[in-house]
């Protein structure tokens, strides 16, 4: 056993593996030291915690589009962070008409489920028009094509938007009935945070729930096993594609909103970033695997925002703030090296239809 | 047949030359200056070009100078010594690598006589270098950053002028504010990484600790980063009065926005710079603006205020942003620098002499600016800032003067 194991290991895995623990072994060092200055008391930490399950939220609800498309097509949809973008790019007038004639501050959980419908109303729209006339034509296309083509596809939705609503940040009403915040044992906890983190909780349970235990749930889970077999077996692929699309596109506008309640700043680009740490942490659970996704995405939103501060103050370097995404995609490169499936594991379908 | 037409055309062609040759000679213009002259013919334009951020999060501040340029054309009556004006030009997106590509592109056009430009002190610093060779004088309504106009720094260059303000006055002067008149002692900066910020916000610390104060950290945010939480978390540490962060938009939006969330922070002071003098700043941040402050140059008189008159009638508001009254006083000074070196002939051509332009610009003294008596000098300041603090409040543009007292009318 040893000796066969010993047969199989390159040079290349004794790589990488040093440079692996190495990048555990700083991160563990920052951690003790750290700790031991003592700098951030266990409140900070709780905070920073709170706010980076908040984001991790938002982050798993965005991995929802991709990871549903990739099980299923086998494609990587860079258009999905535009997808993301056009939900609460464009229901911040809105969102701004419904604060002017003060209806957000007197019915404001009507006036949220306004802008969540019409923000995920959009992006499923965006989605399925983008499947529709982006995708489809090149559903049998040799696989780097449709790849290019969401790349082209990304920026035609970036520079439609902006030629729309034009190239400005616009600023989302503040919504004062989530502005509160209460307070446990000296912690602060905001409505925002806590409306986010279980919005993405009941919407993550929902979509699991809708894959596992629905008829179409059902049908998607076997267009994702096989394409041709399920089309034997008298399920529309089409209609299923469509469909997928279309519930990756409502949970990424709906992610939109989350996120406005975090940080209620839209412009054209706003897509941008969240959409590649989506995509990140769908391939840190697992790709194609629901569950995974929110997983990845928890564990990417909490590194972000504890990471920073934890690992590398001690260390002593300087603004450590500007080193968070560098120690997001590091983690992703750790759990490619020592689990290149992902945490949870990838479930794709056995070759491309 | 062929072979017959070709010597027609070369015999044609021959005697044309002699003919010319033998004609009578205009009085020519030999260009004896070290970097060349630009010859404008009788019926040609003179050629302004900008390098301004007219596009992104930024736009209001190339626009609000471009805009006050254009004043400042009509107010000329399009023309420069009988030549009209073309004015055109890039845009630079408030960063080096914008500033690089439409620095790129403008060098390349021998027409252009001068630029006004950039925005922002990291344009400046990738496309003057650009500019310079080319032979422009650059006139910037809005670089603050010290190093451009630093003769033994490597980012100063040729032929560059500002008459904005140098920020080793509105850091010293938020320093003062900020510890004299807010009796603010310990303090936190944050910087962008843009040579503007990182600068501002230095010479803000090292007067601030002249005068007396702590500077408990001086860190920094990446732009385009959304989550301030943990950068926010560091400077909590400190517990500091009041946070310094000359940056830009959408960051300073989302500073504004996460400080007061902060455990440790709640009653933590805000203040920003120039770069944050913006409607914008009041529309992102929404109600978590009220009480952010910021410094900016503070522009008053008969002049001015005929001047935004003008901008209103023109362009349907108030000055957008706050760098117009610098960009109308720069393209003057250029104006008034072309009348004086511009070789005119008889027939209407011009010859413009670049160097010449150069040290006729360094060489303005007592101009009656919209912001002042400027006067510039060879490293290229040519601002006579007075510079004031604002604040911020919900709904409310422009922010209120709230300091130096003697100011608020």
């Amino acid at each position: 056993m040893l000796r066969t194991w010993r047969q199989r290991l390159t040079i290349t895995d004794i790589f990488i593996w040093v440079i692996g623990l190495t990048i555990a072994g700083v991160a563990i060092l920052g951690t003790i030291s750290t700790l031991q200055q003592g700098q951030y008391s266990a409140r900070v930490w709780l905070d920073l915690s709170i706010k980076g399950l908040a984001l991790g939220g938002v982050y798993a609800l965005i991995a929802m589009g991709y990871t549903m498309v990739y099980g299923i097509l086998k494609m990587i949809n860079f258009a999905h962070s535009e997808v993301f973008m056009s939900g609460p790019f464009t229901t911040v007038f809105v969102a701004q008409g419904l604060a002017k004639s003060g209806f957000l501050d007197r019915q404001p959980v009507i006036g949220l489920a306004i802008i969540l419908l019409v923000s995920a109303g959009v992006s499923t729209l965006i989605a399925i028009l983008l499947e529709r006339i982006a995708y489809r034509p090149l559903r049998n296309a040799p696989r780097l094509v449709p790849l290019i083509t969401a790349i082209g596809a990304s920026f035609f939705l970036l520079y439609v938007f902006r030629g729309l609503y034009g190239s400005g940040s616009f600023g989302y009403p503040a919504i004062h009935a989530l502005q509160q915040s209460w307070t446990f044992a000296g912690i602060q906890i905001y409505k925002a945070q806590v409306a986010v983190i279980v919005g993405a909780v009941v919407m993550m349970l929902i979509l699991f729930g809708m894959v596992q235990w629905t008829k179409i749930g059902k049908a998607m889970r076997a267009v994702s096993e096989d394409k041709e077999v399920a089309e034997l077996m008298g399920i529309n692929v089409d209609r299923i594609i469509v469909f997928t699309f279309g519930v990756g596109g409502a949970s990424a506008g709906a992610a939109g909103v989350l996120y406005i309640l975090l940080f209620p700043v839209v412009n054209f680009y706003m897509g941008f970033f969240p959409g590649i740490k989506a995509f990140t942490a769908a391939v840190l659970g697992g790709i194609g695997n629901v569950p995974g996704a929110f997983l990845g995405a928890i564990i990417l939103g909490l590194l972000e925002s504890v990471g920073p501060n934890l690992f590398l103050t001690g260390l002593g370097v300087p603004s450590p703030s500007q080193l968070k995404d560098a120690i997001a995609f590091i983690v992703l490169v750790l759990i490619l090296i020592f689990r290149p499936t992902g945490i949870l594991g990838e479930r794709i379908s056995r070759g491309k239809a | 047949m062929f072979k017959r037409l070709s010597f027609v055309i070369s015999a044609i062609a021959v005697l044309g030359m002699v003919l010319t040759a033998c004609g009578p000679k205009a009085e020519a213009y030999t260009c004896t200056d070290p970097i060349g002259c630009v010859k404008i013919g009788p019926t040609d334009p003179i050629h302004i070009a900008y390098l301004l951020v007219v596009a992104g999060p930024n736009t209001a501040l190339g626009t609000d100078s471009r805009n006050g340029v254009e004043i400042a054309i009509a107010d000329g009556g399009g023309k420069i010594l009988g030549h009209d004006v073309k004015f055109d030009g890039e845009d630079g997106g408030c960063s080096a690598d914008g500033g690089q590509a439409a620095g790129t592109k403008l060098a390349a056009d021998p027409t252009i006589i001068a630029v006004i430009g950039t925005s922002c002190s990291s344009e400046a610093r990738a496309a003057e270098p650009l500019l310079s060779a080319a032979g422009f004088v650059t006139m910037s309504s809005s670089n603050t950053a010290p190093d451009l106009t630093d003769p033994t720094n490597p980012n100063h260059y040729a032929g560059y002028f500002r008459t904005a303000h140098n920020d080793k006055i509105q850091g010293a002067v938020a320093a003062d504010f900020a510890y004299n008149f807010l009796g603010i002692r310990k303090a936190a900066t944050i910087h962008d990484g843009s040579l503007y910020a990182d600068k501002l916000q230095g010479v803000f610390a090292d007067n601030f600790t002249q005068l007396g104060g702590t500077i408990t950290l001086q860190t920094s945010v990446t732009i385009g980063q959304t989550d301030m939480s943990s950068v926010l978390a560091s400077i909590a540490t400190g517990s500091p009065e009041l946070i310094y962060f000359p940056i830009f938009l959408p960051e300073g939006a989302f500073l504004i926005q996460q400080a007061k969330t902060t455990p440790g922070l709640e009653n933590v002071k805000l203040m920003g710079a120039d770069g944050l003098y913006s409607p914008d700043v009041m529309n992102t941040a929404g109600a978590a603006v009220e009480g952010f402050m910021v410094s900016s140059p503070l522009v008053q008189g008969a002049a001015y205020d005929a001047f935004v008159v003008k901008y209103q009638a023109k362009f349907g508001s108030l000055p957008i942003n706050i760098f117009h009254a610098h960009a109308y006083d720069g393209y003057n000074i250029i104006k008034a620098a072309i009348e004086k070196v511009a070789v005119q002939q008889a027939d209407g051509t011009l010859y413009i002499p670049r160097q010449a332009l150069r040290d006729a610009v360094a060489a303005t003294k007592d101009f009656q600016g919209l912001t002042g008596v400027l006067a510039c000098n060879v490293d290229g300041d040519c601002a006579n800032p007075t510079i004031g603090a604002y604040e911020y409040h919900e709904g409310v543009y422009p922010p209120t003067l709230i300091w130096p007292t003697e100011y608020i009318k």
